[in-house]
């Protein structure tokens, strides 16, 4: 699949800052006044960052109110209900902690579900795709998850509570991309299964000579090599190096360098996210042939 | 609204038979010609006099097999959308632009209500729809739903512009609900199939296989295949004469 860098940095961004929202919520003891403000303007700056720059993407932006309707069968509009609604629910408990003091505990809960929700409905609009093999696997939205809380527990402070999702994320990720280039052979869908013609059968002329928005979207290939290399870029910066940096005496300014590292490496394992995705249409254009099933 | 109809009464589709299809384009052609001037957004091209490109809501394919033992074969592969039972394309619509209709079970999309996110063209496993990049709305087969309900054209004229235009009569159109129909009885004789059944779509267009063709192989090529290979070898391997004086003579200097 074509890698968007809008819905990539949307992806990244709002998943750091929903897990932000998910410790905060759940915190014992929440910080109150201006450190109560710090700690929510960043989750907001990240969730609201990343949400505005998934509506990049849009090729017919004025309709884009309209996504709330169909929550009854779509992941998307069901996405952008919750992120709404943990939005405003933290709204309300971000404002009792820093002009009143306050902590109004159930709230945070709630908030921190409806963090967690949202997480999970972004994970599953990609989840759900069958024509997307890669994807469609139980490991998606438990990556999309861990990495988000692992994010969450670095921005607020929790240590030991971070260490353990950091690893728990690394190996949701490992699994993910273990599954995930068996996942179009077990799909089953092949080129004879899409033409049923039958014998070996090659793609001779393609529909026309230019490309076309399938092409552009969903037939995008990476050098293999390039992705073995990635996969080892993405894994250190997301997971090993925030993990030696938790491990070191902490201060403010290691916590930033392991912050940053971990955002540029899941920035880079979303890269691949969608890069290595092999949509079955690829078959019809002459496409990942080395991936499907082989003959029975 | 994106939820499917439990059934419909009626499964409009097409039939594409790939003995037949000669691979002409006609249908693609007159495809575009009656969606660009009719309903909806036009579909549009870009970049005509350079890297061309452009929206189609029926693409053709043409693919070779080749069998273990025998000459490789040609087949033409029209494709658009398949109007499935199990629409993935219409479930993830968020805004409830992508929908199927119980009547007749064709799927369509308001063009008022996309907002051109694209999801649904990534949950069609058959790459039937396609955003047109100009108009920002995702376009997709409407199975001519302004042809073939309209009255103030011929009747002869109301079936789906590929169909009606197809030289070959590879293209079918009809009720596939009914198993009385035409379609359906030229299905059932000739063994039509779905496209990627394991996608689990359940697509109403069918797909008419090739026949087996006729037994008659390449020309066998054994001992006599060099048999004018004698008449064919140089006369002289060295140069003589002449031109062996003058090629001898420039290796000298």
């Amino acid at each position: 699949m074509h890698p968007a860098p809008s819905v990539i940095l949307f992806s990244t961004l709002s998943g750091a800052g929903f897990g932000l929202f998910v410790f905060l919520g759940l915190m014992p003891v929440p910080p109150v006044g201006w450190a109560a403000f710090v700690f929510f303007a960043v989750a907001y700056a990240l969730s609201v960052a990343g949400l505005l720059s998934a509506t990049f993407h849009l090729k017919n932006k004025k309709n884009a109110w309209k996504s709330y309707r169909e929550w009854r069968t779509s992941w998307l509009s069901r996405e952008a209900w919750a992120a709404v609604f943990a939005l405003l629910t933290m709204a309300v408990y971000a404002i009792a902690l820093i002009f009143f003091g306050v902590h109004l505990a159930p709230v945070g809960w709630l908030g921190a579900i409806l963090s967690l929700a949202t997480v999970f409905t972004t994970a599953m609009i990609y989840t759900q795709l069958r024509a997307v093999p890669r994807w469609n696997q139980t490991a998606t939205p438990l990556m999309f998850l861990t990495f988000s809380l692992a994010g969450g527990a670095m921005l607020s402070g929790f240590v030991t509570v971070a260490a353990a999702f950091l690893l728990a994320a690394g190996g949701v990720l490992l699994w993910h991309w273990w599954k995930g280039d068996r996942r179009f052979a077990e799909a089953g869908t092949t080129i004879q299964s899409a033409t049923r013609l039958h014998d070996r059968v090659t793609l001779f002329e393609k529909p026309h000579t230019g490309d076309n928005y399938l092409t552009r979207e969903m037939v995008f290939r990476v050098a293999r090599k390039h992705a073995v290399k990635l996969r080892v870029i993405a894994f250190v910066l997301a997971v090993v190096f925030p993990l030696i940096l938790l491990l070191l005496p902490m201060s403010h300014a290691l916590a930033a360098v392991a912050i940053l590292s971990h955002l540029a490496g899941v920035l880079t394992t979303r890269w691949l996210f969608f890069a290595e995705a092999e949509h079955v249409v690829g078959l019809y254009y002459g496409a990942h042939l080395g991936k499907q099933a082989r003959a029975a | 609204m994106t939820a499917l109809p439990a059934s419909t009464q009626k499964k409009l589709g097409l039939v594409i038979d790939l003995d037949t299809c000669v691979g002409c384009h006609a249908c693609v052609t007159a495809c575009k010609g009656w969606n660009t001037q009719n309903y909806g957004a036009p579909l549009s091209d870009r970049n005509a006099y350079g890297d061309a490109e452009g929206t189609f809501l029926n693409r053709i394919h043409a693919y070779q097999s080749q069998p273990d033992q025998g000459l490789a074969r040609t087949t033409h592969f029209p494709k658009s959308c398949l109007h499935c039972d199990d629409a993935p394309c219409v479930t993830v619509c968020p805004t409830g632009a992508s929908y199927k209709r119980a009547e007749d079970g064709i799927v369509l999309v308001n063009e008022d209500a996309c907002m051109g996110c694209g999801l649904c063209a990534w949950a069609c496993p058959y790459g039937a729809r396609e955003v047109d990049e100009v108009a920002g709305i995702m376009k997709k087969c409407t199975l001519c739903v302004d042809r073939i309900y309209n009255e103030n054209i011929p009747e002869i004229d109301r079936q789906p512009a590929c169909v009606r235009t197809c030289p070959a009569g590879a293209r079918h159109f009809g009720d596939l609900a009914d198993p009385a129909s035409d379609i359906s009885i030229l299905v059932a004789e000739r063994g039509g199939v779905d496209l990627m059944p394991e996608q689990g779509t359940k697509p109403v267009n069918k797909y008419l296989p090739p026949r087996p063709r006729d037994t008659i192989g390449a020309a066998q090529m054994s001992d006599d295949e060099d048999i004018l290979a004698p008449f064919l070898a140089p006369v002289a391997e060295e140069p003589a004469g002449f031109l062996g004086w003058l090629d001898r003579s420039l290796e000298r200097l």
